[in-house]
């Protein structure tokens, strides 16, 4: 069903005029509900669609039929009080649920006073809070949900007790690993480190002495960077961090000051008082999504999430309905993103036989020659509102634009990126004949592929447009002087006038795809991309080292969720070999890499035999190993093994397991130290889960666990609770304190201290399980094959930590599982069958893929054949051309070059020209800059 | 024999997660319709200020 906006969104211009007399207000939802809004809003400056919406439970004319303001002032005519709800019926292949969650809401918990001091906030309020463009424009005060400037006496009387925090506590765990006072046993994943992020950001905003607090039951860090991130707010920022659940909070009713009574680790009484709390709230799966399950009749957890298999992470118990986000188990961006590729994936597989048959081919417009006619420049000025407009003065801009060279046109608009202003732009570049547009708005890194394609409608090169940013460059930082921003924005209209007079029309190169895909790495990741890529109809080599594929998973006993990976892992790999599109490279390894995107030819050793693979693109699924521990007298003792060697006695149903009365785990072996600052992530349920299994096997056996936190995220924390409630004794030690162990005869002595009795105890016991670090491979030669780094410890860098999970910066290669790093079977799957989905997504452009025009280019006469471009390009883009008249000289791959000019700047003849950069082009905006105005 | 499927891919969710599966389907040949209860998509994400652990912005 489509709800109405009572706005048409055809004609909305979104320039804010319809808001200014709105009398209807209602909480600002994107603000945390911390300011009110009008009753026809957009949710925020930057929102897509970036169109009106009336709420129709505040809106006068919609509630009680007065007012009417806003259609009145509405410059466009787009408000539309008679839209109704229309039921719209969609045929459709295959549904991917991503409905997200609810922060939780801790008004019904009475300790934390949430709902009546104001000093308490949850940690959504205070991310606007932080936020330059929330309520309190990123100053972090007190009393927050007052307005800015109070009109209710109550109000102003509040408002002067405000004042610059000097402390702020954040609590942990609220609405999360909570059966008592709520119903949320599972851990929502993202809360600690959210927590330290807003420390450290408040501490930014509000200077070095505001001193935080974050008090918690374990830190739970274990994703990629974070713990290094979580070392770094406790010894370079100096939040503090205190294990301590805080029982109560009281307020001081004249300041409005915190005061928290909690117990400390040595079980001593405090008594301390903050300025503010941020409660750190939970991920809670809407009563909403609960309904649309059901509807969907797919089956959830007992916590509200959607049920999955490890080994199909994003598949629901029905057939063609697949998941992805926080409903498929609480977790941060990157892991949404990478479930987001991977549900496509999913649902891409599902549908691969009617791919391509209901995409719309593009109308593309020719294209009309201008090479040689005068120049005839239109420019733009756009208002962004009063983004612009409110500082710089626009008209006088844009009247002086018009008495430019070469300009003919000179527009201001409202908005320059709505649709109706393209519509226009086109318009009147073919009116006008214009052959050359400058749009002085906001960032070209948003932007200017938008207006790129508006030039293109119009039948213009995409290249013979110049866009200034008199936005972000001008309004935003001098809006204290608006006289001198306007200018600015001329002075840098006259610059990109002159820059624009200068281009050229640029081609783009078309790059041919070759359809085979090449995978380094047959484990799960592997595998995994490897199967879904062949059925989408891509040929698929995988490259494995060993003599079998299963990679590490063939030593893994069960999944967190109990399924067997034996079985599941053989199902697999039957399924690879058996897939006439899968061709499996054993015993192989891979000597040479050569080529770019769409285009690499690849060396492969087996055997001592080398062979050649041509590939289109490359996923790297290399994985990662256990740590060789160096302490705890590993090696010494057949009693003293690791995770995975107690997993083979499980697998094997070893009759030595039988005969332990006492079994220890010690985590973070290797983790979470000097050399290895990082979190091995999967160690913390896996030993929970093995300590569950002992107990099943003898309920009078003793099993403890050493741990530094228990790291059992997401509804792993389900496990934790159990192996508790199972009777595993849980003990904490310090990383300067661990364990002793030590072997005799009948038993092994392990010897620490307890966090709670502050003693040492002594366990003997007849089985210790490390839990060994998984280590990165570290494979340089690899790196070095497809230009794609490593980080300090080894494991791949991708694109971008939150956006470009699955694939590297280098174009054409992906990244999966452990060699990213450590994952358990889930999550490697879902990256794998993400990396699949991102690679699709490239070749599946075959015929549509370009390179870019704004490439360097050699001129021949002039190049000296020196050799500095080919040694000092990041991407190998320039080399010698081997044959031909211009044998000797320097050419560039126009698929390798990224266009950074680093060649053009070294190249000490002056050959280089980087295309819609050239020198003269430049020259012309520094001189132009010079032109008094 | 099964029948035929339809070509397309409902998205139930206009945050980052729902936004992303819509833009891999729409670019591997699958026509897909993004439904979202709000008045636009960007979800919880673009309400955060930064990221962890990069301090990137949100937006």
């Amino acid at each position: 069903m489509k709800k109405p906006r009572y706005v048409r969104e055809d004609r909305c211009i979104a320039c804010g005029a319809c808001t200014e007399k709105c009398p209807g207000k209602f909480d600002d939802t994107y603000n945390a509900d911390l300011k009110a809004r009008t009753a026809i809003y957009v949710e925020y400056p930057q929102a897509v669609p970036l169109k009106y919406a009336i709420n129709p439970d505040v809106c006068l004319k919609l509630t009680k039929d007065k007012c009417g303001t806003c259609e009145t002032v509405c410059p466009a005519d787009a408000i539309d009080y008679t839209m109704t709800e229309e039921m719209l019926t969609i045929a459709a292949g295959s549904i991917i649920l991503a409905p997200g969650f609810k922060p939780f809401d801790p008004s019904r918990f009475d300790n934390y006073q949430y709902a009546n001091f104001p000093n308490v906030v949850t940690s959504m309020e205070f991310e606007r809070i932080l936020s330059a463009t929330g309520p309190t424009m990123g100053h972090v005060t007190t009393f927050p949900k007052l307005p800015a400037s109070p009109k209710k006496k109550k109000d102003k009387l509040l408002a002067q007790k405000r004042k610059d925090p000097k402390k702020i506590a954040w609590f942990q765990c609220v609405g999360s690993r909570d059966i008592n006072k709520c119903d949320n046993p599972y851990c929502s994943s993202v809360c600690c480190m959210y927590a330290v992020k807003e420390a450290i950001i408040a501490k930014e905003h509000a200077g070095n002495d505001l001193e935080c607090s974050i008090f918690f039951m374990d830190m739970r860090t274990p994703g990629k960077e974070f713990e290094k991130y979580y070392q770094n707010a406790k010894h370079k920022h100096g939040i503090n961090f205190i294990r301590s659940k805080v029982h109560s909070v009281t307020e001081d009713p004249e300041t409005g000051d915190l005061t928290l009574r909690y117990v400390d680790e040595l079980g001593q009484i405090i008594t301390d008082t903050y300025d503010m709390i941020v409660l750190s709230v939970g991920l809670e799966i809407s009563n909403e999504t609960r309904d649309l399950a059901k509807k969907l009749d797919i089956d959830i957890t007992s916590s509200g999430f959607a049920k999955t298999h490890s080994f199909e992470p994003v598949t629901t118990s029905r057939d063609g309905i697949y998941v992805s986000g926080v409903f498929n188990n609480p977790k941060d961006i990157p892991e949404s993103v990478l479930d987001a590729s991977a549900a496509a994936s999913a649902a891409g597989d599902y549908l691969a036989e009617v791919r391509n048959t209901l995409t719309k081919e593009m109308q593309v417009v020719a294209e009309t020659n201008v090479v040689g006619d005068r120049p005839n420049i239109g420019v733009f000025i756009c208002d962004c509102g009063s983004n612009i407009s409110g500082v710089v003065d626009c008209p006088d801009v844009t009247e002086y634009a018009a008495t430019l060279p070469y300009v003919t046109v000179a527009e201001e608009t409202t908005y320059a990126c709505s649709q109706d202003a393209q519509d226009k732009m086109v318009e009147i570049i073919k009116e006008k004949g214009l052959n050359r547009i400058v749009v002085a708005a906001c960032t070209p890194k948003t932007h200017e592929p938008l207006f790129q394609e508006t030039l293109k409608n119009a039948g213009l090169n995409k290249y013979l447009f110049e866009m200034t940013n008199i936005r972000n460059h001008n309004s935003w930082v001098h809006k204290n002087n608006p006289d001198i921003a306007t200018v600015k924005a001329k002075d840098l209209v006259r610059m990109a006038v002159a820059k624009a007079a200068l281009a050229q029309p640029l081609k783009e190169e078309k790059i041919n795809v070759n359809a085979s895909v090449m995978v380094v790495g047959g484990g799960l990741a592997g595998m995994t991309a490897a199967k879904s890529l062949a059925s989408q109809g891509y040929e698929t080599h995988i490259i494995e080292k060993k003599d079998c594929l299963g990679g590490e998973a063939l030593k893994l006993w069960k999944t967190a969720q109990g399924e067997d990976v034996q079985q599941e892992l053989g199902a697999l790999i039957a399924d690879i070999t058996s897939n006439d599109k899968i061709v499996v490279h054993t015993n192989t390894t891979l000597e040479g890499v050569e080529g770019f995107v769409g285009n690499f030819i690849s060396q492969l050793k087996t055997d001592g035999k080398t062979t050649a693979l041509e590939h289109g693109v490359a996923v790297l699924a290399t994985g990662a190993k256990a740590f060789e521990p160096t302490e705890y007298s590993f090696g010494k003792d057949d009693r003293i093994i690791r995770t995975l060697d107690l997993d083979k006695m499980f697998k094997e149903n070893d009759p030595k397991l039988d005969t332990i009365a006492s079994a220890v785990f010690i985590q973070c072996v290797g983790s979470r130290e000097p050399e290895r600052p990082y979190c091995s992530r999967v160690c913390c349920t896996h030993s929970v889960d093995n300590a569950i299994a002992l107990k099943n096997k003898n309920p009078r056996m003793d099993v403890f666990i050493l741990y530094r936190d228990i790291r059992t995220y997401g509804e792993r924390e389900l496990l934790y609770k159990e192996a508790r409630e199972k009777g595993v004794i849980f003990i904490r030690y310090d990383v300067e304190n661990k364990p002793e162990v030590k072997v005799e005869e009948d038993c092994l002595k392990i010897t620490l201290v307890d966090h709670v009795l502050n003693q040492p105890v002594t366990i003997h016991a007849d089985l210790l399980t490390l839990a060994a670090a998984l280590v990165p491979r570290k494979d340089e030669r690899l790196a070095n094959f497809f230009k794609v780094p490593l980080n300090d410890e080894g494991f791949f860098v991708e694109k971008h930590a939150k956006l470009g999970p699955a694939e590297f910066a280098t174009d054409g290669v992906f990244v999966a599982g452990s060699a990213h790093y450590p994952k358990p079977v889930n999550e490697a799957i879902t990256q794998g069958r993400a990396a699949a989905s991102r690679a699709l997504t490239l070749l599946a452009k075959k015929d549509n893929l370009f390179t870019s025009g704004t490439i360097a280019s050699v001129d021949v006469q002039k190049c000296t054949a020196c050799g500095v471009c080919v040694s000092i390009c990041p991407y190998n883009a320039p080399s010698f051309v081997t044959e031909g008249r211009f044998e000797g000289k320097a050419g560039v791959n126009a698929v390798l070059c990224k266009g950074c000019g680093l060649c053009v700047a070294s190249c000490r003849s002056g050959a280089i020209h980087l295309r819609g950069f050239d020198t003269n082009q430049i020259l012309s905006q520094i001189f132009a800059l010079d032109e008094v105005s | 024999m099964e029948s035929k499927k339809t070509g397309s891919v409902v998205v139930i969710g206009g945050g980052i997660s729902g936004m992303l599966s819509a833009l891999d389907l729409a670019n591997s040949g699958f026509y897909v319709y993004l439904v979202e209860k709000g008045p636009s998509i960007g979800g919880v994400m673009a309400q955060l200020d930064k990221t962890f652990p990069t301090n990137d912005c949100a937006m």
